[in-house]
């Protein structure tokens, strides 16, 4: 069991003009599931693979519990990774693959096996413990893969979006599972995805990054409640939430489409950047938001409305329908929220103001 | 990377729709390729007096000749020379490869200042021709005293072999998902524990194929060989061309290609021996898991 710790953690791969991760201070307990979440090329894979000790860290340094491992090799670490194609041997059993950071340890054979297979039960691996990788399917490979890192029980789990590669389906499937499996295991953990939904649902705190920058990091519901900024706004939720960008009067007072943001004053004439999720908004019979229906995506228990506003840059809004009142394609609504649902920040430095 | 040997029992697929004609084709290959080996076995088999007799199939069968290429009375010991040539290809084989995967893992694998030039160094010696080594090495060896030994034959084979190996293996190992590598890694190896116990053991197909391929080229080496060797050292290419008959006006020829059939087979042997290794390296990076 341990913590992790990165401290002010810089890496700059050798010719690349930026830093791919730059300045991350970031804390994770002992026993807790850590998400790394953000769009393609944000670097989490390469946070993922500083902590494992496949890249060399620029500045900063990473600690396990109370250890600097930021000089380490792999394999002093005790760390176990899943990787994204899961890398297994293709020349070993599966039971071979299980085993063979065991087998490198240097344990007795019989521990081995009984590890082995022990881990392979948990899996419901058994049946195929004789089997080469390339007999397996993807979410078997998937299972080795996992039970690769769990004969080890090691100090950190790392995964690189482990799942893929799997259909929808199973992803769901998995998703449960190995968020269950780590309770069970109280194996600290570091889980990388792009998947906002597999984010909020298996972290016990979700790390967004962006261009290399942790943007923030809490509770699934303090992300979605509470957005630290545009970014993290505009990329935790589905669908995203809207933003609108607009200016504040005279005295500092913010209204979007004559919904006042009381209590929320700001410069006078200050651009700031309302948002709305599109579950809190509401048909509203005045006030509101005016909104023409673009497009109405029915997903069976949901619709979402997307519009364009009648606001300062027409911008598009999406909107939750509610019960059986879906709009026309064409149609004319307004759309109200309640003030203290609406997100509040400033357009020039995207930060959140409360 | 599918291809390394595999215990479970799928079945190839029966192939139907291609028939005939690749069937032809293939023929057309394998005598195209083989003629010239047949007619060396046909004359070898035959009786001396029926040497320059064309009809295409074995006549007048005889071991006469196999007993003339190894009688040593004459001054020949084509034994001995296969001996040598033995002996000479698995040093340079070996060395070859060994240094070959070395090179290859570092080329494939680790980014340093000047590999493009390195790997360009490689491929310029490849490109250069035998012929004009031989001269400045004859110097050199007689200098060193090394000629008539078996070092002035595998010295300069290693340098003609390592391009050969150093390229096969550095494509194949460039094709090799380093991934695993860093499982192993992450897994508690060190870096050369994952080459050993993951790469290498992925990488054999190319090996053998390389080795192979170094062994045939070694094997088949003359023009080096016949100065820098003496008749004690001399390999089989330079033993064949000095052969001697009883008459010294009179080339014996059935004897020489008696000699040949023998020379020929170890090297038929051991390609039959690594023939599924050899075709899995040639296929190998083709198919991905
Ligand atoms: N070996 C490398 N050399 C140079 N730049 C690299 C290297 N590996 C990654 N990068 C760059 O670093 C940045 C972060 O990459 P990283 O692989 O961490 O992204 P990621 O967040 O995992 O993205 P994805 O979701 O697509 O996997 C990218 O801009 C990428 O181009
Ligand atoms: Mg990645």
């Amino acid at each position: 069991m341990a913590s992790i710790t990165f401290d002010r953690v810089t890496l700059q791969y050798p010719g690349a003009e930026r830093p791919s991760v730059s300045d991350l201070s970031l804390h994770i307990d002992d026993g807790e599931f850590l998400v790394l979440v953000g769009p393609s090329g944000c670097g989490k894979s390469t946070t993922l693979r500083m902590l494992a000790g496949l890249e060399q860290v620029s500045e900063g340094s990473i600690l396990i519990d109370d250890t600097d491992v930021t000089e380490k090799d792999p394999k002093d670490r005790d760390i176990a990774m899943v990787f994204q194609n899961y890398a297994l041997y293709p020349h070993m059993t599966v039971a071979e693959n299980m085993g063979f950071a065991l087998k490198l340890a240097k344990k007795p054979k019989a521990e081995i096996r009984e590890r082995v297979e022990e881990a392979a039960e948990l899996l419901d691996l058994t049946e195929f413990l004789d089997r080469k990788p390339k007999a397996l399917s993807g979410g078997q490979r998937q299972r080795v893969a996992m039970g690769r890192a769990i004969v080890r029980s090691p100090q950190v789990f790392c995964m690189d979006e482990p799942l893929s590669n799997l259909d929808a389906k199973l992803r769901v499937q998995t998703r449960s599972h190995i968020a269950g499996l780590q309770r069970r295991l109280g194996v600290t953990t570091v889980y990388v995805t792009h998947d906002q939904v597999e984010a909020m649902t298996m972290g016990d705190r979700v790390a967004v990054l962006d261009k290399g920058e942790l943007q923030q990091v809490d509770t699934p519901r303090v992300l979605y409640s509470r957005p630290a900024n545009v970014f993290v706004a505009g990329f935790v939720g589905s669908p995203a939430m809207n933003l609108v960008e607009t200016e504040a009067d005279a005295q500092g007072r913010v209204s979007l489409g004559g919904i006042a943001l009381e209590g929320r004053t700001v410069e006078p004439g200050q651009r700031v950047t309302v948002g709305v999720r599109p579950e809190h908004l509401r048909p509203a019979a005045e006030d509101g938001i005016e909104v023409e229906v673009d497009l109405v995506e029915e997903l069976g228990s949901d619709a979402y409305v997307y519009g364009t506003a009648d606001l300062e840059g027409s911008p598009l809004v999406v909107a939750r329908a509610v019960g059986d009142e879906i709009p026309e394609k064409g149609s004319r609504l307004r759309l109200s929220a309640e003030a203290d649902l609406l997100h509040l920040f400033d357009t020039d430095s995207g930060l959140r103001i409360d | 990377m599918t291809t390394t040997a595999d215990s479970a029992p799928v079945k190839r697929r029966v192939r139907t729709g291609e028939g005939w004609g690749s069937y032809f084709s293939g023929g057309v290959i394998v005598l195209w390729c083989l003629l010239p080996f047949y007619w060396m076995m046909v004359v070898a088999f035959r009786d001396v007096s029926q040497t320059f007799n064309t009809t295409p199939w074995p006549t007048h069968l005889t071991l006469d000749n196999f007993v003339a290429a190894l009688n040593t009375s004459g001054g020949n010991n084509l034994l001995r020379a296969v001996g040598n040539s033995l002996l000479v290809s698995a040093i340079t084989t070996g060395i070859a490869v060994l240094l070959g995967v070395t090179v290859s893992y570092a080329l494939a694998r680790l980014n340093f200042k000047g590999k493009g030039f390195i790997t360009g160094i490689i491929l310029a010696a490849s490109m250069f021709p035998g012929v004009a080594l031989v001269t400045p090495l004859f110097q050199l060896f007689t200098d060193a005293g090394w000629i008539g030994t078996y070092q002035a034959l595998i010295v300069p084979n290693i340098s003609f072999a390592l391009p050969l190996t150093i390229y096969t293996l550095t494509a194949f190992l460039h094709d090799l998902p380093w991934e695993l590598e860093e499982a192993a890694r992450v897994d508690g190896a060190t870096r050369g524990q994952a080459f050993m116990k993951v790469i290498l053991p992925l990488a054999a197909p190319a090996v053998f194929t390389t080795a192979i391929l170094a062994f045939i080229a070694t094997w088949n080496e003359y023009l080096l060989a016949s100065q820098l060797s003496r008749p004690n050292v001399e390999p089989v290419t330079v033993a064949i061309a000095r052969f001697a008959g009883d008459n010294p006006y009179i080339q014996p020829y059935a004897a020489i290609m008696a000699a040949g059939t023998i020379v020929t087979v170890p090297l038929v042997i051991m390609v039959l021996i690594f023939q599924r290794r050899i075709v899995a390296g040639l296929t190998a990076g083709g198919v991905k898991s």
